[in-house]
């Protein structure tokens, strides 16, 4: 009992209140989206209103019981989670359902679940663990091979499951790798790659990389102590070269039609309304006819007549922006602005390293999600299907976010425990 | 310690976040608050604007017997932009239409818009739009819309109600009211009271789904208008009385012209050969117009109000009426007749001579009407001839000859009454009653229409005044006349006491002995009538028979002309006198002379043709 007490004093309700905000934001957007005119039962589970408030009632448990549970369970456990789950993602492989072309769902009675959901936590558990076990030093190449390793096993599970939406949530992990002292390069070089990836698809290679040349000896021209170090500068130069030839091949023999078409379609080099573009087109009128105030509370009929497609799962942000408006979806950005920075803050205040590094992990995720998912909303990112954190509908997101989250408040609630 | 502090890496990654935010507030103050083309797309997607056809204005007859009504028929609308990924094959199976046709039709409709809603096929029955109906969800971009056709209960009258078609580019310029598509009246009373039967068409605003399903009105349907009926109409015409003519005229051409001659009001307007109203309706319209149209016995013409006819004999009265009023006959004035022999104008009939004004209206006298002509025109009241010429124009005109009388009957022409200044030009001004001689028995340049003839019995019948012939009694919902001058009392030069001599005469035509009528007498109904006999160099005579009764209290005049069919007696003063006996008794009792009429033909039999 007084245990109990303690916890719900140590709690970091900023945090919870944001939780619960977006949560009761994204249920009303559901009810909107998925709702008849006559609305008799909010608890009928053959609708998606219905069935979102039993997932947020069985989220709620779960966030309780890990608040009850030792805060110890976690660290000790992590890669027990990490091993099980990785397990899981194999078996989904072998005896996984299929749906919306994506073999990554395990069925059980009427209910889908999506392991790659929770491989999101067990991986930021197991990447806490390691990083702050006491011998690991991170300007060692093993530290960066087997951190990356424990990255890159459940992307490419989840990439053969054909879910890259999902495999692309652990790139997210660089921001937890550069906070811990991975160099700050490595954030400048994945721009740098995206950037050159952008741009070799909209250009030919060979323009490409007579651009870098030309920059290269320009640099060196004008900023005289990079002449000295001209060897690692050409190393660049090289590397670039080398992954700007690779771009088109990766982008020819890697990528789904599908994919390619929708990044074509982001980039402006297709045009094409009717399939791929289809579906932001559609999400960029919901949102833009939204205007400053919005529609009202169940009037997006954009979003309620069925024009945006999945408008209840990846594209519920557009329901968002077209009731409410500028001023709702600058409200609902802020709110996850705050979340994120203040999980940053309760990161920084941890005294342990584990709990510092999963708290950077949880902002990461969140992060990524938050970007990718509102960036294809709005014409600014490709299409590429991962829900919007405790507001998309779906249980196995919802859940998983929650377990992500509270973890994580777990740990910063017990934090005065840790010496 | 080994490990570097590296938390101020916090404020780069804090830094990153809120890039991100910012990036995407400003994308979003674009999209919602600065690019307004994003409402607009969804207007455009989610609204659907319905246009609500009102009902057409019906039309009745003077007793309240429906001429023309509607019937409800579907028109399949496309919007070429909607149009993808189309089942063909399911759309030419359905609407029985080929592939080609399919193409055709959907380019023209890609002419006229890409956004806009076109008629892609006109007036499906309800049988038909039945099976569409159900497989309409599964074509994006076509839609039903309700439309209405006239039909006809009786099939009579096509000339006077005319009929509607889709609006032309014309019609669109003129008037904004009218969309494409939208019906219109294209002749008769659908185009004269046009304005009155339309109505109004509505405008309801819906909301559809992304399967093009209606979801509901917009805004509640505050801004959706309501279709608004178009006005009934009541015309003057007797439904039974019009049937019953166009039976008579049957097989014949010809037309007759029945007014009230207390009101002006058209009681039947024939127009023969005629045509089926049904005939001009929906999809079947356009071909049995060109058939129609093609027809060289040009059914499409009302002759009624288009055929022009030298008078003939009928003109006499005219003449005797000037004469009268002039003071250049008297009643009592005397003229002798040499018949075959006499000059300048030979008489056709044989009688005793000479003539008092009465018998020689009776008996047709020729040489009599052109001693009074030339009284009236070399009257010692004026200087000369032309003078007096002048006078018997003015005379004559007031009679609502050679103009028209701008009323509701459409194509209606003005004949022709010669003025001095003609005369001057065609003789040079050397010309006196001798050189016009003819247009004392109603022939040379003389034209006159069947209804003026029918209003020369009208203004007979009321002793010297008319109202212009018209179609329209009322108007529903209008409580000012909207025909003011259908009331307007035209009265003639003549004044009413030259006229008994006249009426007493029309009566001697049916009954006495050698009334050129008498075999029509009724004894129930006191008939006036005049035959006439119009010379016609093409062939046969024209029969012409104007008449009115009762004698004492008028409530049918009438003009028949039957062409080709020799003396007026023959036929054109029967079906006159049935006419009058069907209006006044309901039936007739001559059945003989009704069958023998109704069974005449005049057009495959004729020796003309």
């Amino acid at each position: 009992m007084r245990n109990r007490e303690k916890i719900s004093g140590n709690i970091d309700w900023v945090s919870v209140t944001i939780y619960i905000s977006l949560i009761v934001i994204g249920w009303l957007s559901i009810f909107t989206a998925s709702a008849g005119e006559d609305v008799t039962n909010l608890f009928d589970i053959s609708t998606r209103y219905g069935k979102q408030l039993m997932w947020i009632g069985l989220a709620t448990v779960l966030a309780i019981v890990i608040m009850i549970i030792d805060a110890k369970f976690f660290s000790t456990f992590s890669y027990v989670f990490y091993i099980g789950l990785m397990l899981i993602l194999i078996g989904v492989l072998f005896f996984g359902s299929t749906v919306a072309g994506s073999k990554s769902w395990f069925k059980i009675g009427g209910f889908a679940i999506q392991p790659a959901e929770f491989a999101k936590f067990a991986t930021a558990l197991a990447m806490a663990k390691y990083l702050s076990t006491l011998n690991v030093d991170m300007r060692k190449l093993k530290t960066k091979v087997i951190s990356i390793g424990i990255l890159v096993a459940p992307a490419l599970l989840i990439l053969l499951q054909n879910d890259t939406g999902s495999a692309l949530v652990y790139f997210s992990f660089i921001l937890v790798l550069f906070r811990e002292g991975f160099s700050g390069l490595i954030l400048i070089a994945g721009i740098i790659m995206a950037i050159l990836f952008i741009v070799t698809l909209l250009f030919s290679e060979l323009y490409v990389i007579a651009a870098l040349v030309l920059i290269t000896f320009i640099l060196i021209f004008i900023v005289k102590s990079l002449r000295r170090n001209w060897k690692p500068i050409f190393g660049i130069l090289v590397l670039s070269s080398a992954f700007v030839f690779s771009v088109n091949y990766a982008f020819e023999n890697v990528l789904e039609p599908h994919q390619k078409k929708r990044i074509n379609v982001l980039l402006g080099i297709e045009q094409d309304l009717r399939g791929a573009g289809y579906n932001v087109n559609q999400s960029k009128i919901a949102i833009g006819s939204g205007g400053l105030t919005g529609k009202g509370f169940r009037k997006g009929v954009l979003t309620r007549y069925n024009f945006v497609p999945e408008q209840s799962t990846d594209f519920i942000f557009c329901t968002i922006g077209e009731e409410w408006g500028f001023i709702g979806v600058t409200v609902l950005i802020i709110l996850y602005l705050i979340l994120l920075i203040r999980l940053v803050i309760l990161a920084e205040r941890q005294r342990s390293k584990f709990s510092r590094i999963y708290g950077y992990g949880v902002a990461s995720i969140l992060f990524f999600h938050f970007t990718i998912n509102i960036g294809m909303t709005i014409g600014l990112a490709p299409v590429v299907g991962i829900p919007l954190p405790f507001l998309s509908y779906g249980g196995s997101s919802l859940w998983a976010f929650t377990v992500l989250l509270f973890i994580f408040l777990k740990q910063d609630a017990n934090r005065l425990n840790v010496l | 310690m080994y490990s570097k502090d590296y938390s101020s890496r916090k404020n780069i990654i804090i830094g990153v976040f809120i890039l991100i935010a910012l990036t995407f507030i400003i994308r979003l103050f674009y999209l919602q608050i600065i690019d307004s083309s994003y409402k607009l797309s969804a207007d455009n997607i989610v609204l659907r604007k319905v246009r609500e056809y009102p009902p057409r204005g019906l039309i009745y007859d003077r007793n309240g017997k429906l001429l023309v009504f509607n019937e409800a028929a579907y028109d399949l609308l496309v919007i070429p932009r909607q149009m993808k990924n189309i089942d063909t094959s399911l759309i030419c199976e359905l609407t029985g239409i080929d592939k080609p046709t399919f193409i055709k039709k959907i380019k023209k409709a890609k002419r006229y818009s890409y956004y806009k809603p076109s008629t892609f096929i006109k007036q499906i029955s309800k049988k038909d739009i039945g099976s569409i109906q159900e497989k309409l969800y599964q074509i994006k971009g076509l839609y039903i819309q309700t439309r209405t056709l006239r039909q006809y209960p009786l099939p009579i009258a096509g000339h006077l109600l005319g009929s509607i078609g889709e609006v032309n580019n014309r019609d669109l310029e003129k008037d904004n009211f009218y969309k494409s598509g939208d019906y219109i009246g294209k002749s008769g009373i659908e185009n004269y009271y046009e304005k009155y039967l339309r109505g109004k068409s509505g405008m309801s605003i819906v909301e559809v789904d992304v399967h093009n399903r209606v979801k509901g009105s917009y805004s509640n349907g505050s801004f959706d208008t309501i279709a608004i009926a178009g006005q009934d109409i009541y015309l003057g015409i007797d439904a039974q009385l019009q049937l019953y003519g166009e039976q008579l005229m049957q097989n014949k051409k010809g037309s007759i012209v029945a007014i009230d001659p207390q009101s002006g009001e058209i009681l039947a307007l024939v127009s023969s050969p005629g045509y089926n109203p049904n005939l001009l309706v929906g999809r079947e319209r356009s071909p049995n117009y060109s058939k129609l149209l093609n027809d060289t016995l040009v059914p499409l013409m009302n002759r009624a109000t288009m055929g022009t006819y030298p008078p003939g004999s009928t003109f006499k009265m005219v003449n005797a009426l000037v004469g009268l009023q002039e003071k250049a006959i008297g009643k009592n004035s005397e003229f002798s007749c040499k018949g075959q022999l006499s000059k300048p104008i030979k008489c056709t009939h044989d009688h005793e001579t000479p003539l008092a004004l009465s018998g020689a209206i009776e008996q047709s006298c020729n040489p009599y009407f052109w001693n009074t002509f030339k009284n009236i025109l070399e009257n010692p009241k004026y200087d000369n001839s032309h003078t007096g010429y002048s006078n018997w124009y003015k005379n004559v005109v007031s009679f609502g000859f050679g103009k028209k009388f701008k009323t509701d009957i459409p194509f209606e022409v003005s004949g022709n009454i010669p003025n001095n200044d003609y005369f001057d030009k065609v003789y040079r001004g050397h010309w006196n009653a001798l050189t016009v001689r003819s247009l004392s028995i109603g022939q040379g340049e003389i034209l006159v229409t069947p209804i003026q003839l029918a209003n020369l019995s009208v203004i007979i019948a009321n002793k010297g005044y008319y109202y212009s012939p018209h179609l329209l009694v009322q108007m529903e919902g209008e409580k000012e006349d909207i025909m003011p001058e259908f009331k307007e009392k035209h009265i003639t030069t003549i004044e009413p006491d030259n006229f008994d001599i006249v009426r007493d005469a029309m009566l001697d035509v049916f009954e006495a002995d050698h009334g050129t009528a008498r075999w029509f007498v009724l004894d129930s109904i006191k008939q006036c009538g005049k035959t006439g006999t119009v010379q016609n160099p093409h062939g046969e005579d024209h029969s012409i028979f104007i008449a009115f009764a009762p004698m004492d209290n008028p409530k049918i005049a009438l003009s028949v002309i039957v062409e080709n069919s020799g003396f007026g007696s023959t036929w054109a003063a029967p079906i006159a006198s049935l006419m009058i006996e069907k209006y006044i008794s309901g039936k007739s009792q001559r059945t003989a002379l009704e069958k023998r009429i109704m069974e005449g033909d005049l057009i495959h039999n004729s020796k003309n043709e």
